[in-house]
């Protein structure tokens, strides 16, 4: 999912302020005002969340579909894929990113052009580039093996036809086509920052690595933990970096768990199955979903 | 080391920085570029610049004169339509949503939020096999609606939270003194709410204009036919054909990729100035 910079860091925001109510609460006709304007999102919620939600729950609640699914070997080795993604590809490109933004921080107008064109991979629809990437990591006629010829005389690897160099290639895609929005995230996190804290560090002794590790991490701490919750449930629902950089190939080696589902109901025609493979990431994104919620709802870090 | 010293290093060290992060970011967006301007033949030779770079695979998806690309100007069509819509719907359904729950402050504010906020960490793939089957029990099976319903879906909650934010910096005292000279909760919402709320509906329509204009699954799954069909969904199709000119397919890539980057770097300010705004301040 794509959005704007809007997480912003934690103690740069006040209380808001609380005003008395109209007439003590809503009656009569501000009752029926309220239920006007909110009754198009209420059409929206039922129809379109709790509906597909409830159905989806009731195609999945067949046992037999767990049977069959945990008997797969495709399955298991989905499941590692998926972890591996989620782990590799989420704590790097964010450990990058928060590194990224102290960069973008420094003064100079060269800084300023370089971010306006690293911002374009999140700008650029996901679907364009990662057709591209796949043709780039062709292993005959793709320009990574065309330069690594050219440059040391030699072949370059089958990049997509080994499973692990493929689940690599996905993670570096994923890593290029994200990196820019979340170092945008942390850079408004770092700006938000009062600059009296840096003063008040030096004049402590603390410059370069130590106000990072005293000023800047303890800030941006809140913000990075849930940038990470965030990212690793979006990530789960991921399907176009896999779908197209990879395919899922070589012999089905690099599906997630949101290729696998998407595969197993249209591909093989077993949606009972496809919405099993789904709903077995529910253990995974429950906890994390909770504890995003909370994180959110104490008011720490805003959206 | 002298402090000078120290720093020349760092600067010399952030110039190599970035010159790296600059070959990372437009090594693929250049390959983009390679295929398309090189001809069919060149395509497949071990190329790292275009021996005979033409644009006539851009000129071939400007008049439509390869079979695959016959609908491409009907399927941009479906990819704006979509979009535009998509915004619309999104703006409407979420300014009225996040001002009844802000300004009318309804009771069930915070239910409405909470449901907001948990549509927003649903992931969205996962909920594609129960609306395929949905959609079709709503009669719109290969019908742009669909898609458009799906992404106002996922839209919106994105829009309540920042609406909501947005409107915490609008004084309430202007609501108090519209309501003493007797305007109703609408003309409010029209004459006061909406104006004062520019800056965040450019940042939101902007928003879903693009999530809907980049859309892939839900396009893939939910269209079927040539003339249906979006952009993203057509390239897909490009991809698993056995003779693909990846020449046209770049081409045509790169057409579907430009009005995004051209909307985005115009609204860019928007986004930024309009949303951190919201969010950073109190």
């Amino acid at each position: 999912m794509a959005s704007t910079s809007t997480l912003t860091a934690a103690g740069a925001r006040g209380a808001r302020p609380r005003h008395a109510r109209w007439y003590g609460g809503l009656l009569g006709s501000d009752f029926a005002w309220g239920a006007a304007f909110v009754l198009p999102y209420l059409a929206v919620f039922v129809l379109f969340v709790i509906y597909p939600v409830g159905y989806g729950l009731w195609l999945g609640a067949d046992p037999d579909s767990y049977t069959k699914l945990f008997a797969d070997p495709i399955y298991i080795e989905t499941l590692i894929n998926t972890v591996i993604y989620l782990a590799v590809g989420v704590n790097v490109k964010l450990f990058l990113a928060l590194l990224l933004s102290g960069f973008f921080m420094r003064p100079g107008w060269w800084v300023k052009g370089l971010l306006l064109v690293f911002i374009l991979p999140w700008a650029v629809p996901a679907i364009p580039t990662f057709i591209s990437w796949h043709w780039m990591l062709n292993g005959q006629w793709g320009l990574i093996n065309n330069a690594i010829w050219d440059l040391f005389q030699t072949d370059g690897p089958p990049w997509l036809d080994v499973a692990h160099l493929a689940m690599g290639s996905v993670i570096v895609a994923y890593i290029w086509k994200w990196l820019p929005f979340w170092t945008i995230i942390f850079l408004a996190g770092r700006m938000a920052i009062p600059k009296e804290l840096y003063e008040a560090a030096s004049v402590d002794g603390a410059t370069g690595m130590r106000s990072f590790v005293h000023v800047t991490f303890p800030l941006l701490a809140n913000l990075y933990v849930v940038c990470t919750l965030l990212s690793t449930i979006w990530t789960l629902g991921d399907y176009n970096t896999v779908h197209f950089v990879s395919g899922g190939g070589p012999a089905l080696q690099t599906h997630v768990l949101a290729t696998l589902g998407i595969r197993n109901a249209f591909e093989l025609g077993d949606p009972h199955m496809g919405m099993a493979t789904v709903i077995s990431a529910l253990p995974l994104l429950i906890p994390l979903v909770i504890y995003l919620m909370r994180k959110l709802s104490t008011g720490e870090v805003h959206l | 080391m002298s402090v000078a010293a120290r720093r020349r290093l760092g600067s010399v060290g952030a110039g190599v920085l970035g010159l790296l992060l600059l070959i990372w970011t437009l090594l693929p967006l250049y390959n983009m570029v390679l295929v398309a301007v090189q001809q069919k033949e060149d395509v497949f030779a071990t190329n790292v610049f275009p021996p005979h770079p033409t644009l006539e695979s851009f000129r071939a998806v400007f008049e439509e004169s390869y079979w695959y690309l016959a609908n491409f100007w009907r399927q941009m069509g479906n990819s704006a339509y979509i979009g535009v819509a998509v915004a619309l719907l999104t703006l409407a359904i979420g300014s009225m949503t996040s001002f009844a729950i802000t300004r009318l402050r309804i009771r069930a504010g915070w239910l409405l939020t909470n449901a907001a906020l948990v549509t927003y960490v649903i992931p969205m793939s996962f909920l594609a096999i129960p609306f395929y089957r949905i959609m079709k029990s709503y009669g719109l099976a290969d019908n742009a609606w669909a898609v458009i319903l799906v992404e106002v879906t996922f839209a919106t909650p994105y829009a309540i939270f920042i609406f909501s934010q947005y409107s915490a910096s609008i004084p309430y005292e202007l609501d108090e003194a519209a309501r003493i000279d007797g305007a109703s909760p609408a003309q409010i919402f029209f004459r006061i709410y909406l104006p004062l709320m520019a800056p965040a509906l450019v940042a939101i329509g902007t928003y879903a204009l693009l999530l809907a204009w980049n859309e892939y699954l839900y396009a893939f799954l939910l269209l079927s036919s040539d003339s249906t069909i979006t952009v993203p969904v057509a390239l897909g199709k490009f991809l698993n054909s056995d003779e693909a000119p990846w020449n046209y397919m770049m081409a045509a890539a790169i057409v579907y990729a430009l009005p995004p980057l051209v909307i985005y770097y115009i609204f860019r300010r928007y986004m930024s100035a309009g949303l951190t705004m919201g969010g950073v301040k109190g």
